[in-house]
């Protein structure tokens, strides 16, 4: 039986904000594509103000999971979820909840940085203007700075608004999509190995980032790193052939995990 | 318990973690030989053994070092979590208490040079004897639970410091006695006190190194509830020289 509760204890928030409530809570999820049953029985809560990492070797469901927070798995043909969804206790997949909304407030950015074949300004001015955020043009400016500042993009873009998002560098790109992300307000972002196409400095940016963005959001990020895990979560949960094999303080986990596959994983033995 | 006997994916990862701990164990080896000569050599009154246990002091120093570096190295290119974090973290301040027990072995040899000199106390030296092989049975049991991972052992270890203190505040008691009735005992006795107190300070690191068997097998800490004595100690709280 795995234990879901929170577990988040003082010793792994560091500085700033504390986590908050529990955010997003999901119960017994499964998920199917055609037959094969990708993801048993996970039951996860992600506190508010607190970054969640899922890890575990390729095909162990852990963005197969991240996907089913956004109903992104809506957009995959004979994708079947079961289970219980929630965020601020609301079920993500009621008839009453449109997809769409539920994107904006549940933000994600992919591994690759994908901008819009758009100028900078447009990238991130899309989310707002598209969900009717903002009255005026003044005003949608101001957005688009506050979410590229936030992104700590700002200072290397102020000046070049127009040109292409795609005459970027890789981690500027990443850091575009997530300003972009950010831009429409949003209260959870999540981010499927965001780093995994950038180089050790970008990297560490968007740790930074991250760092900084957590005392805001529920961050969830799924990640190959466990190095990466470490550093920027609180809280990590192990999955393995599609199931959560362990859930626990970051701290806990990479020092003392309770389960022998755990252990092997994140220490590079067989299982 | 967890099994970490798994192979590393990286061998050669695997075969340096092993090669730190036979390294502890061979420096543990080399302390507890230490231990056992440096009283043989006060009990026998044995100048050249104990010139012996000061040389072979170097070789317990530089070992600490090549254990350190080689930790050093493991941490910087092989990021080690969980048990094999703690395994090298526990290596390397094990390492550092082995180097510090075989400073005080030494410095119990050097002092029975100068015992050679004097007038031989026999119930006294008798004493002290006794306390060392109390002294080096508990770091014998406590590297054999280093070497097994046995927890148990270093448990045993542990929980009986006490006994050690005891002996020294008795071994204490009679030296003051001995001062007192004979001022001429003076030099001697003092040089008796010393190795007393070196003697009960290889017991504290065994109790170290105890605690840190725990944490590399269990993750967890003993420190916190670590029976030790206090303000009720009569030696301790008002007359301790060190």
């Amino acid at each position: 039986m795995i234990d879901t509760r929170p577990t988040l204890g003082p010793a792994a928030q560091g500085q700033g904000e504390s986590p908050g409530l529990i955010k997003l809570r999901t119960r017994g999820v499964n998920v199917f594509y055609g037959d094969k049953q990708a993801l048993k029985d996970v039951s996860l809560d992600m506190a508010d103000r607190a970054v969640t990492a899922l890890i575990g070797p390729s095909g162990c469901g852990k963005s197969t999971f991240l996907r089913c927070l956004n109903r992104m798995n809506d957009t995959i043909q004979g994708a079947r979820v079961e289970g219980v969804i929630e965020l601020d206790g609301e079920d993500v997949n009621a008839r009453s909840v449109d997809p769409v909304a539920l994107r904006a407030r549940v933000g994600m950015v992919f591994q690759r940085p994908n901008p819009f074949p758009k100028s900078i300004f447009e990238n991130v001015a899309y989310g707002p203007r598209i969900h009717g955020l903002t009255q005026s043009k003044a005003e949608l400016a101001d957005v688009v700075e506050q979410a590229l500042r936030r992104a700590g993009l700002w200072d290397e873009v102020a000046d070049r608004l127009d040109q292409s998002g795609s005459s970027l560098s890789g981690g500027q790109q990443q850091r575009l999509v997530i300003a972009r992300a950010i831009a429409v307000d949003p209260e959870v972002i999540l981010m499927d190995e965001p780093c995994s196409a950038l180089d050790p400095i970008a990297t560490a940016r968007i740790e930074e980032l991250i760092d900084e963005l957590r005392r805001q959001y529920c961050i969830v990020i799924v990640t190959h790193s466990m190095a990466q895990a470490a550093r920027v979560s609180q809280q990590t949960a192990f999955f393995h052939m599609g199931q959560i094999i362990e859930i626990g303080r970051t701290e806990d986990l990479f020092t003392n995990p309770r389960e022998q596959r755990t252990l092997d994983y994140i220490t590079g033995r067989f299982g | 318990m967890m099994d970490s006997t798994n192979q590393h994916t990286v061998r050669a990862y695997g075969d340096e973690l092993n090669q730190i701990t036979a390294d502890v164990a061979r420096m543990g080896g080399l302390a507890e030989a230490q231990i056992a000569d440096a009283i043989e050599a006060v009990s026998r009154r044995d100048e050249g053994l104990a010139q012996e246990v000061i040389a072979r002091d170097a070789k317990l120093d530089e070992l600490q070092r090549e254990i350190e570096r080689k930790v050093i190295r493991l941490i910087a290119l092989r990021q080690p979590v969980a048990t094999d974090l703690r395994r090298a973290v526990a290596a390397m301040k094990i390492a550092t208490d082995l180097e510090r027990t075989g400073d005080l072995a030494r410095s119990v040899a050097k002092r029975s040079l100068s015992l050679v000199e004097v007038e031989p106390l026999a119930p006294l030296t008798r004493s002290i004897e006794r306390m060392g092989k109390l002294v080096a049975k508990r770091m014998k049991t406590v590297l054999d639970a280093y070497t097994s991972a046995e927890v148990a052992g270093a448990l045993d270890v542990w929980s009986h410091d006490d006994d050690i203190d005891e002996h020294y505040n008795a071994l204490f008691r009679e030296l003051l006695t001995y001062m007192m009735a004979d001022p001429r005992t003076i030099t001697s006795c003092a040089h008796l006190l010393f190795m007393a107190k070196n003697l009960e300070r290889i017991g504290d690191h065994a109790t170290n190194i105890a605690e840190m068997i725990h944490f590399e097998v269990t993750g967890g800490e003993l420190e916190l509830s670590r029976p030790r004595q206090g303000a009720t100690d009569p030696v301790r709280s008002t007359e301790d020289p060190s």
